[in-house]
């Protein structure tokens, strides 16, 4: 009885150990963000990676989402006779809720993961010893334009996932199941407000910054795994940052909605 | 090979030195210094402490007692303008070369230059080209550190750290996993090193060979303690056997007391 008191205590306190070494991580790669010379270069290669090149799966993942919440509200609207109503539906639940989240979903899996294994892989093949040596702050030079990077990308992908995502629910609504698409626009263009999109910006910004804070973060502190190394440690670390980041993501996209809504 | 530094300086002065980690006690009481314009290799066998002890001098790892000043300055107390300024006279080679993999090899080399001075592009490229002609490596800036070989790998972390032409040169384990010819090759470079640029230079191995080859003296550590300091013929005719035991490679008696083992096996069958 003790003994599991005293190893929830243990896991408790290395939790909270966690949670103030990532929060001082976060502390100094913001400082990084105002540090000179701050790395341009790094800046546009990092938004061109969680950017340019997580468009595809941008793309791919909001047309079928907004195709599937057409189907979906189709068969409850029509049993309240307001099928109208789909194109404010399908473009309300988008903007305020499954856009950001779901981009921020695909993000972890893409970026997320990516970010803390090549994180985590520097720490163990010594680069920031030797960016640390040479006067450079990895704060500065390897995580601030990452962040900064995010902030710029993730909440232009979720716009773009909106974007693609009513067009999903435009194709289904009006080629498929035969509804006006004037209306269908129009409704969209009544139901949308600035509160709408001020939500979806919001929680996109909030969710870029859970993402790139908590992978980098637990490849950069990969050394302090307990019982393994090397390219497991690589492997348990990544493992990790996907699932705390997506947690924490939802955990925060709960807490953001009950204050915008 | 064995310059007189009884007239030099003492650039580096390792005192009282304590470090561990956790409640691991890895360096007890070590007391060294390193004269200015030598190349002193710390020697000693796996475990024995020497590369937390290089962490500790290069300041990535804070000693639990004792001092370590660099020219004049305590590298444990210092501020960081003060950390800075000890860090750009340092120079680090550090054992698998750790390159910035994301840069090639001549970003990698020029990246100090770019970060630190207000060089034109131009003049750190001619920088660059001279430190890669220096190792060995002409023509290969535009390589990846994926696309080379251990040794050359080894050799383009030395010319990053040579770059700013550094008061001071850290090198860890530079024969680590490197064929014989590479090895001598590198051995070599150091000496170039120490003559073209006149440096102190630091390097910690635990191939016997090398440290004879390179080093002005010796020092020995084993289990955490430095066993003795010498010049290479101080060490060969040392009588400590713990010196003795690595010059001749004689392996350490491992001591198993079978009961005691028998019995925490059989511990949790009961």
């Amino acid at each position: 009885m003790f003994a599991q008191i005293e190893k929830l205590g243990a896991a408790t306190i290395q939790k909270f150990e966690e949670v103030g070494r990532l929060s001082v991580f976060l502390y100094r790669t913001v400082l990084g963000l105002v540090s000179r010379p701050f790395g341009f270069k790094e800046l546009l290669k990092q938004i061109a990676f969680i950017g340019a090149r997580s468009m595809p799966i941008i793309l791919l993942s909001g047309l079928f989402t907004g195709m599937v919440l057409a189907l979906q509200f189709y068969d409850v609207l029509a049993r309240f006779g307001s099928v109208d109503l789909m194109g404010s539906a399908v473009s309300l639940s988008l903007i305020q809720e499954l856009g950001p989240v779901m981009t921020a979903l695909m993000l972890i899996a893409r970026v997320g993961s990516s970010t803390c294994a090549e994180i985590a892989i520097m720490r163990n093949e010594q680069q920031f010893d030797a960016l640390t040596c040479m006067a450079i702050s990895p704060y500065r030079y390897v995580m601030a334009p990452r962040l900064l990077a995010a902030i710029i990308s993730i909440p232009l992908l979720t716009a773009v996932f909106n974007l693609i995502g009513i067009f999903g629910g435009y194709v289904v609504g009006v080629f498929i199941k035969g509804l006006s698409g004037t209306a269908y626009m129009q409704t969209i263009i009544d139901t949308i407000t600035w509160s709408d999109l001020r939500m979806s910006i919001v929680k996109s910004f909030i969710f870029a910054v859970i993402i790139i804070w908590i992978s980098m973060g637990k490849g950069f502190f990969v050394h302090l795994e307990k019982g393994v190394s090397g390219a497991e440690s690589v492997g348990r670390v990544t493992t990790k940052a996907v699932v705390a980041s997506a947690i924490t993501m939802l955990f925060a996209d709960y807490i953001a909605s009950s204050f915008l809504i | 090979m064995n310059r007189n530094f009884a007239e030099s300086s003492v650039l580096i002065d390792v005192k009282n030195l304590n470090s561990g980690y956790g409640n691991r006690h890895v360096l007890h009481d070590i007391n060294l210094s390193v004269n200015d314009g030598e190349i002193l290799v710390i020697m000693g066998g796996s475990g024995s402490g020497k590369s937390t002890l290089l962490r500790n001098m290069l300041g990535l790892k804070k000693p639990s007692e004792g001092q370590i000043l660099i020219d004049g300055m305590d590298l444990c107390h210092a501020n960081k303008s003060e950390l800075l300024k000890l860090r750009r006279s340092m120079g680090v080679a550090f054992q698998g070369g750790a390159l910035l993999s994301s840069l090639s090899v001549g970003e990698n080399i020029k990246l100090p230059l770019r970060q630190h001075t207000d060089l034109d592009e131009n003049t750190i490229n001619i920088m660059m080209r001279l430190k890669l002609e220096l190792m060995n490596l002409a023509g290969y800036e535009d390589l990846m550190p994926s696309e080379l070989s251990g040794g050359m790998l080894k050799r383009a972390g030395l010319a990053r750290a040579v770059i700013m032409d550094p008061k001071i040169l850290f090198f860890d384990e530079p024969s680590a996993g490197l064929d014989p010819v590479t090895s001598v090759e590198l051995d070599q470079l150091i000496l170039k090193l120490r003559k073209a640029m006149n440096m102190t230079i630091v390097v910690v191995t635990h191939e016997l060979e090398s440290a004879f080859t390179i080093a002005d003296r010796i020092a020995v550590l084993f289990d955490g303690e430095l066993v003795t300091t010498g010049t290479v013929g101080e060490i060969k005719t040392c009588t400590d056997e713990r010196v003795v035991n690595l010059i001749n490679r004689s392996p350490r008696d491992i001591q198993i007391d079978a009961e005691k083992y028998l019995s925490r096996l059989t511990k949790g069958a009961n």
